[in-house]
């Protein structure tokens, strides 16, 4: 790891309470999107996809009262990168005990970059079931795309240089909310 | 991560755990209509297997296949090994095909550690003599864990022929390394005194199986392998079945949920009654399924990264 270096430019992109209002955003799209979430499950992708999955079904109960199925997908296996890093270790895959099949799936997952992870997605879930329509909610857009991949709810779209990261973090996974954007040029 | 799996010492207790926890996994992806992954697409394991063996050959071949790795089986008999090749010309021949991975089973100990200086891919020891059998530890292990929720702490009897037992030997280093306590049990001749002695740091050794069942999580029941009845380590086989087989009598001094296992192939009626083997405390048929999704860890951790 490298050490923190004092000319690396750090930006708040999305404070606690910002990042709280566009999980309300995306939450009043599904349920304009989908008329009132019927037939509805939200996926989440490990690692950070899985809480905020969890935090769009309880705004969408909070708003309507509705009861969305919650589960996780782990892509690991179906990444198109395995060889070119250390193996990885697996994340939870665990979908709602009615299943996937005829149910209009949307995959939540924090960042959206290259689209590859998207892609392995949509692969693990086509070995896990055949759902009516699959739809994509993120919390950040970067750009760079690297495969035809769009998502179809955008909490924030951030334009990017490849040499920057977006750091997602959530107080289930990192004890607080916030988005970063660190590196690149000053 | 590790390359190979020679031995279970290979495995310290982070690692070890990541390999259940990965198995467990594997386990729940067992219950879906489709089984494939595309994981290690691309990759070939062979299975070199210079013993007779049923589950584990099948099971690493199933492994590997549920992982669409794919898969060549070569087993000594009818091979060129019957006309006297080498380990080492076979080795060579696999390298030449360009084998990830090499899963041996070999009736000399040590075996898989000289094939390892052989080739690049990775070597997994599927029995070795009187060596070791570490993916069988690991799935014993992963049973214990999903059937009894720990390892740490938890007390496991061995019952049999330790001196001669893979199984045991693996067992007992990993069930240890992940806070285990284990007691070896057997008539004398079995494990003696200088076993005993080495293994004295790690376990307990008690000649009375009656003795320590009241205290047991978990009976692993050993096989009695049939060629050592020839060679007087015991009086007779009912004389070895009355003082060291399980059953129901002495399943009744187990606590509550202690479990019984066995990693197969059974003598029903001789370490085991049949009535025990097929009771709901046995996990043997368990194991069997545990062996693939144990075996699929391995495989993945081993050759799911960059080589």
């Amino acid at each position: 790891m490298a050490s923190p270096r004092a000319d690396v430019t750090t930006k708040i992109i999305l404070s606690a309470a910002d990042l709280h209002r566009v999980v309300d955003r995306i939450a009043h799209q599904i349920l304009e999107k989908t008329s009132g979430a019927t037939g509805t499950v939200l996926l989440g992708i490990p690692t950070r996809g899985v809480p905020l999955a969890r935090r769009l079904a309880a705004r969408i109960h909070a708003f309507e009262g509705i009861d969305v199925p919650v589960g996780s997908l782990d892509i690991t296996l179906y990444r198109d990168d395995l060889r070119l890093q250390a193996t990885r270790a697996l994340g939870k895959t665990e979908l709602p005990g009615d299943g996937i099949d005829g149910r209009r799936v949307v995959l939540v997952d924090d960042v959206l970059f290259s689209g590859r992870t998207v892609r392995a997605a949509l692969d693990a879930l086509k070995d896990e079931g055949r759902p009516s329509s699959v739809q994509l909610a993120v919390l950040v857009d970067r750009g760079h795309r690297e495969l035809p991949i769009r998502a179809d709810y955008v909490g924030k779209n951030i334009p990017t240089s490849l040499a920057e990261s977006v750091r997602v973090a959530l107080t289930e996974t990192d004890g607080l909310d916030e988005v970063k954007l660190t590196g690149g040029d000053k | 991560m590790i390359k190979h799996l020679r031995s279970a010492a290979d495995l310290d207790a982070s690692t070890a755990t990541l390999i259940l926890d990965t198995a467990a996994e594997m386990a729940a992806l067992a219950g879906r209509e489709v089984k494939k992954l595309p994981t290690l697409r691309g990759r070939t394991v062979v299975n070199l297997f210079y013993e007779d063996s049923t589950r584990t050959r099948i099971s690493f071949e199933a492994a590997a296949k549920r992982l669409s790795a794919d898969v060549i089986n070569f087993s000594a008999k009818g091979s060129s090994v019957s006309k006297g090749e080498s380990l080492k010309d076979t080795a060579l021949t696999l390298q030449a095909m360009g084998a990830d991975a090499v899963v041996i089973r070999h009736p000399a100990s040590g075996a898989p550690h000289r094939l390892a200086q052989w080739i690049e891919g990775s070597v997994v020891n599927a029995g070795d003599g009187t060596h070791e059998h570490p993916t069988q530890a690991l799935l014993d292990a992963y049973t214990m864990r999903s059937r009894l929720g720990r390892l740490d702490g938890l007390n496991v009897a061995i019952v049999g022929d330790v001196l001669h037992s893979r199984v045991a030997r693996s067992n007992v280093l990993l069930l240890t390394t992940l806070g285990a306590r284990i007691t070896l049990v057997g008539p004398p001749t079995l494990i003696p005194l200088d076993v005993a002695a080495a293994l004295a740091p790690l376990t307990k050794v008690s000649y009375d199986l009656d003795s320590v069942l009241p205290d047991m999580d978990v009976v692993m029941m050993l096989r009695v392998q049939t060629e050592r009845m020839q060679d007087s380590y015991f009086p007779s086989a009912r004389e070895y079945s009355r003082r060291y087989g399980l059953d129901l009598a002495r399943m009744r001094k187990l606590p509550e949920h202690a479990i019984v296992m066995h990693p197969g192939p059974m003598n029903r009626g001789m370490e085991i009654t049949p009535e025990v083997a097929d009771s709901s405390r046995s996990t043997i048929v368990e194991q069997v399924a545990n062996g693939v999704s144990a075996r699929m860890a391995v495989l993945y951790l081993l050759l799911g990264g960059k080589a």
